[in-house]
């Protein structure tokens, strides 16, 4: 089996677990609107509508990283619970395919989370913008490639999902700013392209370490 | 040997910044803490720095004396990570009559790195002892690396947004030649501190190591 094959294979194996089991969207796209509804009582009313958008703006991109990190708590459960790591560290693929399938299915549990979360927003707040939709596709890349590593690393702990907003927030620092940037100033353009370089770094490093973390 | 030139070195510096180098226009008196607080934080890159690629070695070579390196590495840029912040915020007390302050792109991101590197903390005594958490620090600990130059990136495009105005402070520039004497002065002294602090605290970690398996061993 070519490279592609394996990771279409690993992918499609997260993604039906999640379609049997149901456990983690369902808990994302709850969680995200209940953040939001929380944060409507944060904004003060009466505020100008630039000031409203700017700080709305900011308190999308707070419900977006802290729902993504309640979907990476439970990204490697399945594999640490029934012992289903073992298999696929001794499957005769690539263990880069296995970090490569596993962001792939966080980025299409987020995107099922936005695909509520923004027309939310849009509803509670303000209107969402073109800037707005792109820094979000951008900013899950990031999200999950780091994450994943992450997820892993954590999963390999004794406090597990204790450990994983510690190990991600101060990594998630980059994502919010680049995404707040796109969100709220004139000129999105160079928020977009440093998110897209982040991607690239952190995909890159994430893809060439996740073998250290598997392997026993 | 080591600690002994870190000692005169930062002395010396220290007698420099105070009777030598004459007072920064604007600054005044107060610039001198720069001497301390620009070395200091330079350390404490060089020793994350040394950190990581003391990790990257560990990956490479699978040596397990790599993971003690690095992770003393780790210490050492840690504490004097938060020297950087002590220093900085004291300068920012005595420059804007605050304790802190977000314009300060140098304390922010030394505020990551110090979250960054608790996390690092948090992880490996979340781990049991042994090659898997020798392998999981270490590609935490380089992630740390690569996240220094994001952050300051990140910072400067924060700035623009959120601070319109940006407060300088232009002690970078034009520095004259007894400034910038001082200046190496003081590096070195805190370079060669680090490294004496690094030796002995890797001495003593080692010794332990010994004593546990002796124990171990004996039991």
């Amino acid at each position: 089996m070519t490279y592609l094959q394996d990771v279409a294979v690993l992918t499609r194996k997260d993604l039906l677990l999640e379609l049997r089991a149901r456990e983690t969207v369902p808990a994302m796209l709850l969680f995200v609107v209940s953040a939001l509804v929380v944060f409507h009582f944060v904004v003060p009313s009466g505020l100008s509508e630039e000031t409203e958008r700017i700080v709305s703006g900011g308190l999308l991109w707070v419900a977006i990283v802290l729902t993504a990190i309640l979907g990476l708590t439970r990204a490697f459960a399945a594999e640490r619970d029934e012992g289903l790591l073992d298999g696929l560290v001794m499957a005769p693929c690539d263990r880069s395919a296995i970090w490569l399938a596993k962001t792939l299915s966080v980025i299409a549990f987020l995107l099922l989370a936005e695909i509520i979360a923004l027309p939310a927003f849009a509803l509670f707040f303000t209107s969402v913008d073109a800037a707005t939709v792109g820094a979000v596709l951008l900013a899950n890349v990031g999200i999950a490639a780091v994450g994943s590593l992450l997820a892993a690393i954590a999963a390999a702990s004794r406090t597990r999902e204790l450990l994983l907003p510690l190990l991600f927030l101060p990594l998630a620092i980059p994502i919010v700013v680049g995404g707040v940037g796109a969100t709220a100033a004139d000129d999105p353009s160079r928020y977009l392209w440093f998110l897209g370089l982040y991607d690239a770094i952190f995909a890159i490093i994430s893809w060439a370490s996740f073998e250290y973390v598997v392997t026993e | 040997m080591l600690a002994l030139a870190g000692v005169v070195l930062l002395v010396t510096g220290v007698v420099m910044a105070f009777y030598w180098v004459p007072m920064a226009p604007g600054e005044g008196f107060r610039q001198r803490i720069f001497y301390i607080h620009v070395p200091v934080a330079l350390t404490a890159y060089a020793c994350f720095a040394w950190g990581a690629w003391k990790a990257l070695r560990l990956l490479w070579k699978r040596e397990e004396r790599y993971d003690l390196e690095s992770y003393t590495a780790v210490h050492m840029g840690t504490i004097f990570g938060v020297l950087t912040l002590v220093t900085g915020s004291i300068w920012a007390r005595t420059s804007w009559g605050v304790w802190w302050s977000w314009g300060d792109r140098q304390l922010v991101l030394f505020l990551i790195l110090f979250l960054f590197y608790c996390a690092y903390f948090m992880l490996r005594y979340a781990v049991e002892p042994g090659p898997r958490r020798e392998r999981l620090s270490a590609v935490y600990a380089l992630l740390g690396v690569v996240l220094i130059p994001v952050s300051f990136l990140a910072i400067r495009l924060a700035e623009s947004l959120i601070h319109p105005t940006v407060f300088t402070r232009d002690v970078n520039e034009n520095l004259t030649s007894s400034q910038l004497g001082t200046f190496i002065v003081c590096l070195a002294g805190t370079l060669c501190l680090a490294g004496a602090l690094y030796k002995i605290e890797l001495t003593g970690k080692r010794l332990d190591r010994q004593l546990r398996e002796l124990r171990r061993a004996l039991a």
